[in-house]
């Protein structure tokens, strides 16, 4: 049988403000644990929240950047359920009015064409604390670090076909959040955590089958290799005569299988109701004018500008609008007079691959934009050849000054004096009578060896292009 | 000393007659020898007290005191207090020391203050009679066999027996009105969002209300002018200007128009308090008010409305207290969820069990919306009707408690009937209004409430009218007897 896959993500985005979404504690991760929870985020007696209104711009400029159907009235519900790490014993969420509603995303198939994922909905919530039950002898630890952390839930609808759209969707928003500065993305850290709901059915039917749902996914690759594992055992049932049940289930990394966390039967019954501590949130037709104004230019207009602007091809312009720091990047090595073609193949080769080795971020990257710029002129022009420019490129890495100081100072200018280089070939051509012999009863393969006679005496300096012409005539006459 | 007013002791104290160290001393002294018998206060705090009015004095002298400088005071446990055991009536915060000050609490103080102690109270304000508290029932000052009504019943008392010049209260359903007019003592539940909720410990958040229980009207606008006022720590509070509570106390009354709701005088009103309010409301028409009869055809939805929204909300309010954190933990808990169903089995007392339960019914799947949103229709019906009748009266008027108080024991085992104690002041709550009971004649010398229901914001009125009944009679200067 021929079985279709069908997956919808629930994308929980952890928002970057820098205090808390209904408290004014930090928000920063990595501190000692219980440091930064105050005594609303403690869930104290008598404590009250009060919204960060930096959540509710950032859950805006999110909405607009997926076309969405913006609340202009949103309600915070209380979801109730009792658990240590959650202090008091609800979670404040949005339930039946959430701030972002039905909007959409294109995602990038592999054959180039674009496919529309619809986004159900986006809610604003409360973060809940961290339960560690390893180190504490039988016992469990709380830290509360977390609480009332902003988050912003961005629900899919089943849209996806395959495992590869469910993973260049997630990516897709992950690119989206990190481009809107409203998340930091770090998926270790659990900035960006994906809930994926997965089920099959026979190609051709219509109902869904019985899904799953997958938790615990914190890296695109787990991701996949979580869905890969589901989908199988999906499958696997369904063609033993089984059936699947609808339940949550729990990725584990290190033996790379789901596993049982809970039935649909033993779900909590979340009793959400409205959360009479808060008002709902009104957004003015004036506030989100100034959101819509506000808003960055998004990787999809950033990809269509550069293909137009840059004659980029579309391959290329992808690559460049990857991220925002990238596209940053590329930009200002295009501004400061490099080709733009050039500069795309030097970005994604020589940089990307010299960043990588170093185990370093573009934003940590030793050459800088100018200096890379710099460096390509220097190729566009002819003043280096772009052999030597991976040695100057080196030596920028390594602080060695601008492109012309390196070329300067290491000699490697080239020479482009043709009665320079018809000397060298001809002392090449006295050098070498056999090959030249060879190369004129039609061994025509033999030009490269000359070639590269020339260039060893010249320690690579002289301009190819002219080696080339000279070479053929001298040899042919 | 501690049969005058807040306004007669401010003077007094201004006057260097006395000080607020002697007039605390005082108090102290009167809470040491009769609190024994009434059971008032949970907690006293006599040194915090004698050092809050230290620094009363010397802002006394030096002309800097605030409004309210060197008044002796209770606070409702129910109010986080610094340093102070703040239980709300419950084992579960028996141990609870609160680190931090409640709006309420810090602006008290701001004025200058005195806090003598916590005043006893239903166990989380769930109740009508302070019955309910872990710390045993409060007795009515007036007949020490009666209940002085909840679940404020320990400020109401307090104030009565004059242990304190004034106390503050806290009103979801009538527990600053009910326990006033039993106890006969001044009581103001002001317009919901008017007196910040911060460091309330909440019941139902939607209802609960924090507001002055004073022995006069006059005390009553200088307490609420210190309470009152936007609170950015609380997002339902009002961002809305304070009144000046005390400059419209004495306005003439001519041409005021007062409704008199007859669902509030229908059955289960007792005949002697019926004809209290019928003596009272001549009063006014004798100062010139026009009293006309309307309806609020809604009322008898207000009991039903009221017993899914509050234990809905308290249910949910009320998780927080679970053994992990602060307050009460069960002994050797085997696991987690053994921790849960004990801490809060033995924690909890039977009264709030039984919302905790009702509530978790109305809020559960398929039930939400027969119960739950269902009662928010009808709460918008009642709230309606009081709009309806503002269009044509400027205030509304009945009796606070449809009895005096009775017996210790008498309800306690019977819910219902109890529910049914806060018939005409439920409403107010559930449609935010402010709403004031006054002591007018008493019945076989126990106290009637008169209670006067505003518009939104109209506290101003509330007190004008209170005022005025009070010059013209001495039933809120009456002292029980062995407390004058």
């Amino acid at each position: 049988m021929q079985w279709e896959t069908v997956i919808g993500l629930e994308i929980h985005t952890q928002l970057a403000t820098r205090s808390k979404i209904f408290s004014g504690a930090s928000t920063a991760y990595g501190a000692d644990a219980n440091t930064q929870a105050c005594i609303i985020d403690l869930g104290f007696p008598g404590v009250l929240p009060v919204l960060n209104e930096t959540a509710v711009d950032m859950a805006l400029k999110f909405g607009i950047a997926v076309d969405a159907e913006i609340a202009s009235r949103s309600v915070f519900a209380r979801k109730n359920y009792f658990y240590p790490d959650l202090p008091k014993g609800y979670q404040i969420s949005q339930f039946e009015l959430p701030i972002v509603g039905k909007g959409s995303i294109g995602i990038d198939l592999e054959d180039g064409s674009q496919k529309v994922i619809g986004i159900t909905r986006a809610h604003l919530e409360e973060d809940a604390g961290k339960s560690l039950h390893e180190d504490f002898h039988g016992m469990s630890g709380i830290d509360l670090n977390r609480t009332g952390t902003p988050l912003l839930e961005i629900v899919s609808e089943p849209d996806m076909r395959s495992i590869k759209e469910a993973v260049a969707y997630a990516r897709k928003i992950h690119q989206l959040v990190v481009y809107l500065g409203i998340c930091d993305g770090n998926m270790q850290e659990g900035s960006f955590r994906v809930d994926a709901n997965i089920s099959i059915r026979p190609l051709g039917q219509e109902a869904f089958g019985t899904r799953t749902e997958l938790k615990n996914i914190n890296s695109f690759r787990f991701m996949e290799r979580a869905l890969n594992y589901e989908l199988e055992r999906q499958i696997d049932l369904l063609e033993g005569g089984g059936e699947v049940v609808q339940e949550t289930r729990l990725y584990d990394a290190d033996r790379d299988e789901t596993r049982s966390m809970r039935s649909k039967e033993e779900a909590n019954d979340y009793r959400y109701f409205p959360d009479p501590d808060l008002l709902p949130v009104e957004i003015s037709e004036e506030r989100l004018q100034r959101a819509r104004q506000a808003m960055p230019e998004l990787p999809d207009q950033k990809r269509r500008r550069f293909e137009a602007d840059y004659s980029l091809s579309p391959a290329d312009a992808l690559t460049m609008t990857q991220s925002r720091a990238l596209a940053d990047y590329f930009e200002q090595v295009v501004a400061s007079g490099a080709d733009a073609k050039m500069t795309a193949n030097w970005v994604t080769v020589e940089l990307a691959g010299a960043l990588n080795k170093a185990g370093l971020d573009l934003s940590q990257s030793p050459v800088s934009p100018e200096q890379l710029g710099g460096l390509l002129q220097r190729i566009a022009d002819n003043t280096i050849s772009g052999k030597l420019a991976k040695q100057v490129f080196e030596a920028i890495w390594n602080g060695e000054g601008d492109a012309d100081s390196v070329i300067e100072a290491k000699g490697l200018k080239q020479i482009t004096d043709s009665g320079e280089i018809e000397k060298i070939i001809d002392e090449v051509i006295a050098a070498n009578p056999k090959q030249v012999e060879q190369f004129r009863a039609g061994k025509d393969k033999l030009l490269g060896f000359f070639v590269g006679q020339v260039m060893k005496q010249t320690q690579g300096k002289a301009n190819p292009g002219q080696v080339n012409k000279i070479l053929v005539a001298k040899l042919k006459g | 000393m501690h049969s005058k007013s807040i306004a007669e002791l401010g003077a007094a104290m201004r006057a260097g007659e006395f000080t607020s160290v002697e007039l605390t001393r005082h108090f102290i002294d009167r809470i040491d020898r009769l609190n024994g018998e009434l059971n008032a206060l949970i907690t006293a705090t006599p040194e915090q007290a004698l050092a809050e009015a230290e620094a009363a004095d010397r802002a006394i002298q030096s002309g800097k005191a605030g409004p309210l400088a060197g008044i002796p005071l209770v606070q409702k446990d129910i109010f986080c207090t610094r340093g102070v055991k703040t239980s709300c009536g419950s084992r579960m915060l028996d141990n609870f020391i609160s680190p931090y000050d409640a709006t309420v609490v810090e602006r008290l103080k701001q004025a200058g203050a005195v806090s003598l102690g916590k005043a006893n109270m239903d166990e989380f304000a769930m109740g009508s009679s302070n019955e309910t508290s872990y710390y045993g029932p409060v007795r009515n000052p007036w007949d020490r066999d009666r209940v002085p009504g909840g679940s404020s019943g320990g400020s109401a008392a307090a104030v009565a027996a004059r242990l304190a010049a004034a106390a503050t209260g806290t009103d979801t359903g009538g527990s600053i009105r009910q326990p006033a007019a039993l106890c006969g003592i001044t009581g103001l539940k002001p317009t919901y969002g008017r007196v910040s909720r911060y460091g309330m410990i909440a019941f139902a958040s939607s209802l609960d209300q924090a507001g002055p229980m004073t022995r006069s009207a006059e005390d009553a606008a200088l307490m609420l002018q210190a309470m009152a006022g936007f609170d950015a720590r609380d997002s339902t509070c009002a961002d809305q200007a304070v009144d000046d509570y005390t400059a419209t106390l004495n306005d003439s009354l001519q041409g005021v128009k007062i409704g008199l709701p007859r669902e509030y005088f229908g059955e289960g009103l007792e005949s002697g308090v019926a004809a209290s309010i019928e003596e009272a409301i001549d009063l006014y028409r004798q100062l010139g008010a026009e009293v006309v009869e309307i309806s609020l055809p809604n009322t008898g939805l207000a009991v039903p409305t009221y017993y899914v929204v509050a234990p809905a909300e308290c249910s949910s309010n009320l998780s927080r207290f679970d053994g992990v954190r602060f307050g009460y933990r069960c002994e050797d808990p085997k696991d987690l969820e053994d921790l849960y169903k004990r801490t809060r089995g033995e924690g909890f007392g039977a009264e709030v069990k039984r919302r905790i339960l009702i509530g978790t019914y109305a809020l559960s799947a398929g039930y939400y919306d027969a119960y739950y949103l269902k009662a928010q229709k009808t709460r918008h019906l009642i709230s309606d009707d009081f709009k309806r009748a503002f269009e044509t009266v400027d205030v509304v008027m009945g009796p606070t408690s449809p009895t005096t108080a009775f017996a210790l024991g008498e309800k306690v085992d019977d819910p219902v009937t109890m529910y049914l104690n806060d018939i005409y002041t439920i409403a107010t709550n559930l449609a935010g209004l402010p709403g004031i009971s006054i002591p007018v004649r008493a019945v076989d010398g126990l106290p009637v409430g008169l209670q006067i229901i505003g518009n939104y914001f109209n506290e101003g009125k509330l007190l004008n009218l209170a005022h005025r009944y009070q010059s013209e009679t001495d039933w809120h200067r009456q002292t029980p007897q062995g407390f004058a």
